[in-house]
């Protein structure tokens, strides 16, 4: 099927006409609202030279912009690893046959989930230290927290992953002698964490985007150094917040980019188990929906 | 709970959850209908809106909430000049609202694109056949069936929204997330109740949201 065309026929003149001037109007007024912006920016002298003439110099990146992004991806990747062990271990936790087991992982995986990080952030960085009497590093409130909230949410998408895989597999594996152990380490998990990936890495993509609340932390990652504290040598915040964002989205979508290639892989091994499909859907081709946090 | 019998504190409480009840209930409303407008462009005959639904669900999924609510702040207030409401308070509300809005948004998109994903092709093509155009494909036969479809992620990415709220206490809105810092910068001999009453408000909330909305994705699923 060529994309999406179902939905509407193959443009007469009288559709390519009307579409030609849905793209005129559209665009007019796309146009006329980026004018807008660009005038007011104008206004306000946000185009001034001295306010870009940062981002050519070396030391603007080498002082500020990368060694933010060098924390941010550090509290992304220690606390990608930490939450994907948290995630393991509570969805096995979860799934587990003892009751004093399951219901306790059941209550800290609910729980977690359903709190704010912020909130979660706030405690352990301001509160903590109440009751330790010793200061809280910020890049371990970012780091744990975030293990926290996105091993929660990846227990359960492990979780949902381990009940999709055919209950053949499990019992097969039972029938060669294997231990319910191996069983889950060996034949469940694996298969789990393939036919999960897609939903995986979107929650890592939530996660990097969640080390920017590190920022009301004051942890130096790249809002803190990249923005907030460039921006107050320079005065340019709006600009230094657009690189910024041009970082975190190349960033995210190459995540999101190596998440899809790895979905269409798995899928053509054949081997994952996954979702019955029903016939051709309207849509080919539109999936990933995690919701982010 | 001696901390909650104070006034003082109680009012601080309940301020915080009352902005983030306000700034969730906007923000669900302008996320839905943006999402829903930016849905049907994405699978629009037009190529332009084609390209301004994908440009804008790339950009503002990927992009932090945080330095999204920033760039309300700085962009839209401090220099283009954007004002919702002469109460700083208030303004900052609004701008917390744009922002949690504009985001939300995209995930709402994806959520009802894959949602047309689920209804079966020959029902937009019987639509077609006898002679509806594509507004009227979509509005009456392909976005009923799959609304039913995605009432489950978008339970889940209303819950996330009123997670997020507590963002736009960066640009200080004394939501639920600044009440409790201030709680426990001042009491912190009961650290702990002032965290388990403010996450437990969230939980004992939000955790029986997430079940109703299953329950409901259940009940209106359409059988296949």
């Amino acid at each position: 099927m060529s994309t999406d065309a179902v939905l509407y026929d193959h443009p007469g003149p009288r559709a390519r006409a009307r579409n030609r001037i849905f793209t005129v109007v559209f665009g007019v007024l796309l146009l006329a609202l980026l004018y807008w912006v660009y005038k007011k920016f104008d206004e306000k002298g946000q185009w001034a030279a001295t306010l870009w003439k940062p981002f050519t110099q070396g030391s603007t990146w080498t002082d500020y912009i990368l060694p933010g992004l060098q924390h941010t991806l550090e509290a992304a990747a220690v606390a990608m690893v930490l939450s994907l062990a948290f995630g393991v271990i509570f969805s096995v936790g979860r799934l587990s046959d003892h009751w004093w087991l399951r219901i306790p992982s059941g209550v800290v995986v609910e729980f977690f989930r359903a709190v704010p990080l912020l909130l979660l952030m706030f405690f352990i960085f301001f509160g903590v230290p109440f009751v330790t009497q010793q200061p809280m590093s910020n890049f371990w409130a970012v780091v744990i927290s975030l293990t926290l909230y996105n091993g929660s949410v990846l227990a359960e998408a492990f979780r949902a992953g381990v009940r999709a895989v055919p209950i053949g597999q499990s019992e097969a594996a039972y029938a060669i002698g294997m231990r319910k152990g191996q069983v889950m380490s060996q034949i469940l998990i694996p298969q789990a964490a393939r036919a999960m990936l897609p939903v995986i890495v979107s929650q890592l993509v939530v996660l990097v985007k969640d080390t920017a609340l590190g920022y009301i932390i004051s942890y130096s990652e790249l809002l803190q150094l990249g923005v907030n504290n460039l921006a107050a040598n320079f005065g340019n915040v709006v600009q230094a917040a657009m690189v910024a964002a041009v970082i975190y989205i190349t960033i995210n979508a190459t995540l999101t980019g190596v998440a899809g290639w790895l979905g269409r892989r798995t899928r053509r091994s054949g081997r994952a188990p996954r979702a019955a499909t029903n016939g051709r859907a309207v849509l080919a081709g539109a999936g990933d929906t995690a919701a982010g946090a | 709970m001696e901390v909650f019998s104070d006034p003082a504190n109680r009012d601080v409480y309940v301020t915080g959850f009352l902005w983030i009840l306000k700034l969730t209930l906007a923000s669900s409303v302008c996320a839905l209908v943006l999402g829903t407008l930016l849905a049907a462009m994405r699978v629009s005959p037009v190529p332009v809106l084609r390209a301004f639904g994908t440009a804008w669900v790339n950009i503002f999924r990927n992009t932090p909430l945080t330095l999204i609510i920033f760039f309300c702040y700085f962009g839209l207030y401090s220099t283009l000049g954007f004002t919702a409401s002469n109460d700083l308070e208030l303004n900052n509300y609004w701008l917390g609202v744009i922002g949690l809005s504009v985001y939300t948004a995209a995930f709402v998109c994806e959520a009802i694109r894959s949602g047309i994903n689920t209804v079966p092709a020959g029902q937009a093509e019987a639509a077609r056949a006898i002679g509806m155009t594509f507004r009227q494909t979509l509005t009456m036969i392909v976005l009923p069936q799959a609304g039913r479809a995605v009432i489950a992620p978008l339970g889940s990415i209303f819950i996330a929204l009123s997670k997020n709220a507590t963002i736009v206490g960066t640009i200080g809105l004394a939501e639920s997330s600044n009440a409790m810092k201030d709680l426990i910068n001042s009491n912190g001999n009961a650290v702990f109740t002032i965290f388990f009453v403010f996450a437990g408000t969230f939980a004992v909330v939000l955790i029986p949201t997430g079940y109703g909305f299953g329950w409901l994705a259940n009940r209106l699923a359409v059988k296949r």
